[in-house]
């Protein structure tokens, strides 16, 4: 019956290992932000630890540069599976301002699987809050891509046309 | 006395009470003065690309499909939130609205696809003029570009008129490596 209580009440706690690639500490710092009395993200059960094989999550802020590149796969072969990855602020999320540099590898989703996506630069406290309350499926996603169009005017009808002219090409050929 | 001192502890602690934010279950506003996702109006958008040309993060990509249609992405991925867009816009079609729950586990779901209608000048049959012959003021790219919005990459090319084979040749683009 102990057994059973834990497993319900220890579902879902989630320690965590927070991993700097190559960051400006902007994020870092907001994520040692929620950890603070006023964003308690402990009430969720969640814990910052030291070593990655004690962690059930990682937090990877940064970009993740060249030089990082081996130590970051080594912790996250170090985390026992299953494990979750979640990329923070715009440079973890998709390189930053530096995704096109020789020494980035340009978003950490490149390297590892990454399950959930916090953009911000920094992420807002309450961003990171809201990331990790997806995780633990307390909310529901907002996000959706925005598609615009000031009117109507569908592109395949160009590579329509380019396909028709292409065949007429050859049919004037065989005349 | 450790007693004492632990009352007094409680005593400390009870004057403020609870401070902690009920953030996910009760909702918490950003200030108004908050720079978050920013808010495309493509019913004001003229599509000068300035905005793209502005961004440190290069993140607003400009592909010319034909030479009536300009599409425009804003890859939120990499976005700094610095608001160069909207402060550059023209027209106001940019607005920095002040939403931050954008976490999601998709990074396809921060981006904004715009789809602009582009006429010519009656007067002269172009869109742009480029008449900076020096290098570094080419670089703002006037004219006709053709970004890879599958690689969300920027090219440094434009042309004065529309050019199908720099299309073709953007379309399967690799980025270099060492």
């Amino acid at each position: 019956m102990l057994r059973s209580l834990c497993k319900k009440m220890f579902a879902k706690s989630v320690w965590v290992y927070h991993c700097n690639t190559g960051a400006c500490n902007g994020c870092d710092i907001e994520i040692l932000n929620i950890l603070t009395p006023y964003y308690d993200v402990e009430r969720f059960g969640i814990k910052l630890v030291a070593s990655p094989r004690h962690a059930d999550a990682m937090l990877i802020s940064g970009a993740v540069t060249r030089p990082t590149l081996p130590l970051v796969k080594r912790a996250y072969e170090a985390i026992p599976s299953p494990k979750l990855v979640f990329a923070i602020g715009s440079c973890a999320t998709g390189g930053g301002a530096w995704f096109d540099t020789y020494n980035v590898t340009g978003g950490v989703d490149k390297v590892l699987p990454v399950d959930y996506f916090i953009p911000g630069c920094p992420s807002r406290p309450e961003a990171i809050l809201f990331g990790i309350a997806l995780a633990l499926g307390l909310v529901e996603k907002e996000a959706a891509p925005v598609e615009l169009k000031q009117m109507e005017f569908p592109i395949d009808i160009y590579e329509r046309r380019e396909a028709w002219e292409k065949r007429n090409v050859i049919y004037e050929l065989l005349k | 006395m450790w007693l004492t001192s632990k009352i007094k502890q409680l005593m400390l602690v009870a004057k403020p009470g609870v401070v902690t934010l009920d953030y996910p279950l009760q909702p918490a506003p950003a200030p108004q003065t908050f720079r978050g996702q920013p808010t495309w109006d493509h019913h004001k958008c003229i599509g000068c690309g300035g905005c793209a040309n502005h961004c440190p993060a290069r993140c607003i990509l400009t592909r010319d499909v034909c030479q009536e249609l300009r599409v425009m992405l804003y890859d939120g991925t990499r976005c700094t939130y610095c608001g160069r867009c909207a402060d550059v816009c023209p027209e106001d079609a940019i607005k920095m609205s002040n939403t931050f729950q954008t976490a999601s586990d998709d990074k396809d779901d921060v981006t904004t696809r715009m789809e602009l209608f582009m006429m010519t000048c009656q007067r002269c049959g172009r869109c742009y003029e480029m008449e900076n012959s020096n290098a570094i003021d080419r670089l703002d790219l006037k004219g006709f570009r053709y970004d890879n919005l599958e690689q969300r990459a920027l090219l440094r090319k434009s042309s004065e008129t529309f050019a199908p084979d720099l299309l073709a040749e953007t379309e399967g683009y690799q980025r270099p490596r060492r």
